[in-house]
């Protein structure tokens, strides 16, 4: 991940001062690196050698080699699917953005004993399994609803809002899933920000909104661009939300991807749909780390 | 210091991101899904071997006591794994090359696809006197006449389920659902997973139910792009607890499922439409690679009891096509369900689902493009 790049650099230096090192290195990585081999790298590597073959009649694999699937990627309709997921990932991390940078800031600021307390109240929801929280959600927009239920006993409208089973639920219900990792880096960015930086654009005559452009928002640059993505790559590939909140009207890639292995039992489709997703992730890591890079040359 | 919160914090946020996003659907890809709760992990099941019979389920899909009499009466030790969906035993098997489990609970086109793959074994009718207490309907079902290499477990059909105070009239036909009333506008879901998504257009526009005709699909698809936009949801899951909120007023739903809505509200009723539907079998299989078949027959064996089969239909509310067991039903549990009492004439109207074979990418994309 590109936070760490300063650290990985320094390492290095002092690797080069120490030569002799290297067995002790290797054993210290040695558990993280079979981590990372079974766990990260070997399920890449067989969902690429998936994505390369085809379906079996009767569901499994069929081990000859084909390009297929990535023909069958291109379709129109396979790509509105994930223009569609797009969109409403990108939605959400406006939005989540717009939300998460104030409460942020509102934590950061608070005296010290009190930040912990407010970040355990944010990370609370998690507790508590995304399913439950989802038919939660279910529970409270339907047209018998307590948002509709109670809108309606105080006489503001006088038939159901249409609150489920369309685009918003769906936003609303990746925003609340998500929003905490969007207000955690951001917090991490804000509070390291030293006081007295706005402080002096305020002396030297910039008023609130100058300060914040100038100072506060390059300055936490960072925290943005790392809140953003975490929030934008599990958005777009969610599929409880979809399903349960949009009334699987749309489906989205995760959707997509998930309805590959369980439903149609194509293996090397949903591996290939998965790979694609996992592409256009790599994508925006690469923005991001460029992002974090010239943040870095600034600082220096 | 400098950078560790942001590393603390892409730390947690990664750590909850996984545990989000592993949550699973609890998607019954079947009807067998069965009884509403199913549990996403299930224990693995390990090796088949050393004496003891090793079975997959559905959680949750059978008596609680079933199997500790079972071990009672035979002296046979079982291991119970869980799956939660037909392709999550069947991927498990996938990776163990047909190994793994003695016996395996799967639905019917499932059992077709273990038995033309070689993974199923022959069943040995001499060892499973049993068999005699099926319905002889339920002896030659499409997917496996002559109950070859799988034994029905339950079997049932897919029909409208819907709020008898909320809904003029009687509906009996698919179009009361796929072209809905004024009053029913909005107010109407349909299943989400292929087979059943499908199912009423094919139905009604006169189609086989296992058709992979691309021509007949598009038709479908036309019908169903139509119906969409009267609809209030595609729903697998909570389609019965819709109902009895009365956020929806009828909905294409199982027979079983159903049940569980008229649990709650007496005022829901069910009805399989006049131009037919499906009927869903969900079966015992046992592997070809099992060590332990006999003990793996005797357990369909006791399966098939009257009273293993009436343990069934307490506990779920479906119905079993063991003969001796629903001739002994309590009455009161027809009264209170009266899809329980449909005869295996009347269900076989409904068309038996087999496996799509070389069709179901064409499937997969029609729900694709009734579904973007």
């Amino acid at each position: 991940m590109a936070v760490s790049t300063p650290e990985r650099s320094r390492a290095e230096g002092r690797a080069r001062r120490a030569p002799g090192l290297g067995a002790r290195r290797l054993a210290l990585l040695g558990p993280a690196l079979t981590w990372w081999a079974l766990l990260l790298v070997a399920p890449v590597l067989l969902i690429l050698a998936y994505s390369i073959f085809r379906r079996g009649i009767y569901g499994g694999v069929v081990y000859e080699a084909t390009l297929d699937n990535f023909d069958r990627l291109l379709d129109p309709l396979y790509l509105r699917v994930v223009w569609f997921s797009v969109r409403v990932a990108l939605e959400t991390t406006v939005l989540a953005l717009l939300i998460g940078f104030p409460v942020a800031w509102f934590i950061a600021t608070r005296p010290r004993r009190w930040r912990t307390a407010l970040l355990v109240v944010i990370v609370l929801p998690f507790w508590t399994s995304m399913l439950i929280r989802t038919y939660a959600w279910m529970a409270l927009l339907n047209d018998e609803g307590l948002v509709n239920n109670g809108l309606e006993s105080i006489g503001l409208i006088d038939r159901p809002l249409k609150l489920l089973y369309n685009e918003f639920p769906v936003v609303l219900g990746l925003l609340y899933t998500y929003l905490p990792l969007m207000v955690l880096p951001l917090y991490a960015a804000i509070e390291r920000l030293p006081r007295e930086l706005r402080e002096a654009s305020h002396d030297l005559g910039a008023n609130s909104l100058r300060s914040f452009l100038t100072v506060v928002l390059p300055l936490t640059r960072t925290g943005v661009a790392a809140g953003c993505l975490f929030v934008f790559v599990p958005a777009l590939g969610n599929f409880i939300v979809p399903e349960l909140l949009g009334g699987g009207r749309r489906q989205m890639v995760g959707n997509l991807i998930q309805v590959q292995f369980l439903e149609a039992r194509d293996w090397p489709f949903g591996a290939t749909l998965a790979l694609a997703v996992m592409a256009l992730m790599g994508l925006f890591l690469l923005v991001q780390a460029k992002l974090a890079g010239r943040d870095r040359l600034e600082a220096a | 210091m400098r950078g560790m919160w942001i590393k603390l914090a892409a730390a947690a946020a990664l750590a909850l991101g996984v545990s989000a996003c592993g949550a699973d659907v609890q998607k019954s890809d079947t009807t067998g899904g069965g009884a509403a709760e199913t549990t996403a992990a299930a224990p693995d099941a390990g090796t088949a071997r050393g004496g003891q019979l090793v079975i997959s389920n559905w959680d949750q899909y059978m008596p609680r006591n079933l199997i500790p009499d079972f071990e009672k009466q035979t002296g046979i030790k079982v291991k119970l794994a869980k799956h939660s969906t037909n392709e999550d035993v069947m991927g498990k098997l996938e990776a163990a090359n047909g190994g793994g489990y003695d016996l395996v609970f799967v639905s019917g086109p499932f059992a077709q696809s273990l038995a033309r793959r070689g993974w199923a074994a022959e069943i040995d009718q001499a060892k499973i006197p049993n068999l005699r207490n099926l319905y002889p309907e339920a002896r030659e079902l499409a997917y496996d006449p002559g109950n070859t290499h799988s034994v029905p477990y339950t079997w049932g059909t897919t029909g409208l389920c819907y709020r008898s105070d909320k809904v003029s009239g009687t509906p009996d036909s698919w179009e009361d659902l796929l072209r809905p009333s004024e009053e029913l506008k909005g107010r109407v879901t349909m299943l989400g997973t292929d087979r059943w998504l499908l199912l009423p257009a094919l139905k009604t526009l006169g189609f086989s139910a296992n058709t992979t005709d691309e021509d007949e699909l598009k038709q479908a698809r036309d019908l169903l792009l139509e119906t969409k936009k009267d609809l209030l949801a595609y729903d697998d899951t909570t389609f019965y607890s819709k109902l009895v909120s009365g956020e929806a007023s009828l909905v294409e739903a199982w027979d079983g499922w159903c049940n569980y809505g008229i649990a709650e509200d007496p005022k829901i009723r069910f009805v399989v439409p006049r131009e037919g539907s499906d009927l869903w079998v969900d079966t015992m299989v046992v592997l070809e690679s099992s060590e332990n078949k006999d003990a793996a027959m005797q357990f369909i064996d006791f399966v098939l009891s009257p009273e293993s089969g009436r343990g069934v239909v307490d506990l779920l509310s479906y119905k079993v096509p063991n003969e001796a067991a629903m001739s002994g039903l309590d009455p009161r549990l027809v009264r209170q369900f009266p899809n329980l009492g449909m005869t295996p004439q009347e269900l076989l109207r409904g068309e038996n689902l087999q496996d799509l074979g070389e069709g179901q990418p064409a499937w997969s994309r029609t729900v694709s493009e009734i579904t973007s």
